[in-house]
């Protein structure tokens, strides 16, 4: 009988003592057992995904549905390289990209500073409270035409980004706000802190963790909120291509459009979260 | 400089203090004529029931809240404002658990704008002392509940106040914990020379620790009786906290307490 070798790792944790554990068979079994359902997740996802795209260019060549109507995976393949080489996907790619990523910073930068005003003062937050919620429950986009009208073709997809994700921003942070533990806070009163040092060594870092929630619903919103305002008043952008490719009917545009939106949404949603793994992490939460 | 006068003077003094809350829906009366005074080294501890206005007793003191009416000195200055003077410990060790053990311990100094230098110096050196030298630059979570608790007491310590106000400290341990802490924390706040209030709902915690008991009624809270502890039975030097609770005296003191606080009532 192979006695087999037991391999074991070492733990550099700060909290645990680096120790040779070796693992029992069952635990082997268990871990590789653990290894085989993340392989059959990922399978499935990646299944899932070829199969969409098969039907879909199945779909339209077997004459089940309009191909005007849905273009196929091989057309969008070709537009999106086509676009791609002339440089026009990337330019229009960029635009979207960095529209949202300053509307987003914006919308984040006010919903912050908007939300410790309202901390700050209790009054203010009492008689703005029922405007904040009306206003986050009405439909932004309701607004599109008026910013354009009022702000112009650039200003107005900013605009728009921002206003789609300011109210929720400033109603998640002053829930936070106003949930950090109040022990902390008579904690530093206890030690003579001011207003400001309340807000900054306490409130602030206690809301990390709904800054990073509240970041993630941003993320989306604004990209939203881009795209619409480029449906509106655009010359660039991918916003611009959708609505362009539906007008001359050029399905391929705007499904690569569509597809380069996910692919945004994707990067962006990646980001932050490795963001909130470093920033939790450091916090030990 | 500690003058004749200022050794003699009680640490702190309680004249006829009077608290209300108010909120909407009602007023409390929280506490009716309190008088008290502590002088410097002395060990209180104060029991009483559920709701009766210890915490609040505390808050007082520590300039947190301003009585309704009477008045609060420390140190023969009439409380307005929290002083360093005053430590205060809650019942969760309420550390930031975004802070390293070290950091949480010196945000009183940072706080105060003391020398940061000669902070960081005595905060090692508490750290070292309650056995947590290797768990300085750990953040709190990597700690067990009796470490916190001595991370938290030694941000308590680090700005070296005169008084420390102890809110029931030990009651988020488990027993064991709680017994081994009490003896250590005992031992290091008598070797510190510090004058202490603890509030507590554990009567045996409150005999075997404190030289003087004393006992608060319900709400609205008044000062019923107070006891002056002692085991002569142990010799001339206070027995540790443990060793208390094996003395003849600790379970005469133990039964009297406990028929003042009228516990079954409350139920
Ligand atoms: N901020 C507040 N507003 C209104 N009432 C309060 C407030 N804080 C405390 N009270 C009331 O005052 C009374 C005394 O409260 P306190 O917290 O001092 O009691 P306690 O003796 O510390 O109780 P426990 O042993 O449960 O900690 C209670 O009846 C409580 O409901
Ligand atoms: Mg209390």
């Amino acid at each position: 009988m192979a006695s087999e070798t037991v391999t074991a790792e070492i733990s550099h944790s700060e909290a645990s003592p680096s120790v040779m554990v070796p693992r029992s068979p069952a635990y082997q079994a268990y871990l590789r057992a653990l290894k085989r359902r993340a392989y059959a997740i990922q399978a499935w996802q990646v299944g899932l995904l070829v199969a969409f795209l098969i039907v879909w260019e199945i779909a339209p060549r077997a004459g089940w549905v309009n191909p005007m109507l849905t273009s196929y995976p091989s057309a969008v393949a070709r537009t999106f390289m086509a676009m791609l080489e002339d440089g026009s996907l990337l330019m229009h790619t960029w635009v979207t990209f960095s529209e949202t990523v300053i509307g987003f910073v914006g919308g984040m930068a006010l919903g912050i500073a908007c939300a410790v005003a309202l901390w700050w003062s209790p009054f203010v937050h009492r008689v703005l409270d029922p405007f904040i919620v009306v206003v986050n429950a009405m439909p932004k986009i309701a607004l599109v035409p008026i910013f354009y009208i009022w702000l112009g073709d650039v200003a107005s997809i900013y605009a728009m980004a921002i206003a789609v994700s300011l109210f929720v921003t400033i109603i998640m942070l002053y829930t936070g706000f106003s949930a950090v533990d109040p022990d902390k806070i008579k904690l530093v009163r206890l030690f003579g802190a001011s207003r400001w040092q309340v807000l900054s060594k306490i409130v602030l870092p206690s809301s990390v963790p709904t800054m990073i929630s509240t970041l993630k619903v941003n993320v989306g919103l604004a990209l939203v909120g881009v795209v619409v305002g480029e449906f509106q008043a655009a010359k660039a952008g991918l916003g611009y291509l959708i609505t362009y490719g539906s007008q001359i009917f050029q399905m391929n545009l705007v499904m690569t459009a569509i597809v380069v939106l996910a692919a945004i949404s994707s990067v962006l949603f990646i980001c932050i979260q490795a963001l909130e793994a470093i920033v939790l992490r450091r916090s030990g939460r | 400089m500690i003058t004749p006068a200022m050794r003699t003077e009680p640490v702190v003094a309680i004249r006829d203090v009077v608290l209300h809350y108010f909120s909407p829906d009602r007023e409390t009366l929280a506490l009716s004529n309190i008088s008290l005074e502590v002088s410097r080294g002395e060990f209180v501890a104060i029991v009483g029931s559920s709701g009766c206005g210890k915490s609040t007793l505390l808050s007082l003191i520590s300039g947190l809240i301003k009585p309704s009416r009477g008045d609060i000195y420390l140190e023969g200055r009439k409380v307005s404002a929290p002083s360093p003077r005053a430590g205060y410990m809650f019942q969760k060790d309420t550390l930031l658990e975004w802070r390293t053990v070290l950091d949480n311990v010196l945000i009183g100094a940072e706080l105060l704008g003391l020398d940061r230098r000669a902070a960081r110096q005595r905060a090692e050196d508490l750290l070292r002392r309650y056995g947590l030298g290797e768990f300085m630059h750990s953040l709190p979570h990597q700690l067990s509940g009796g470490m916190r608790q001595r991370a938290a007491l030694a941000r308590t310590l680090c700005p070296d106040p005169d008084l420390l106000l102890l809110d029931e400290p030990f009651s988020a341990l488990d027993y064991q914990t709680r017994l081994a802490l009490s003896d250590e924390i005992a031992a290091i706040l008598r070797n510190e020379q510090k004058t202490i209030i603890l509030v507590t709902h554990d009567i045996g915690e409150a005999i075997s620790m404190a030289d003087r008991v004393i006992v608060m009624s319900r709400r609205p809270g008044r000062i019923k009786v107070e006891h002056h502890i002692s085991y002569p039975s142990a010799g001339p030097q206070r027995p540790t906290p443990f060793e208390a609770r094996k003395c003849a005296e600790f379970a005469g003191y133990f039964q009297t307490i406990w028929d003042e606080l009228d516990i079954h009532e409350m139920q």
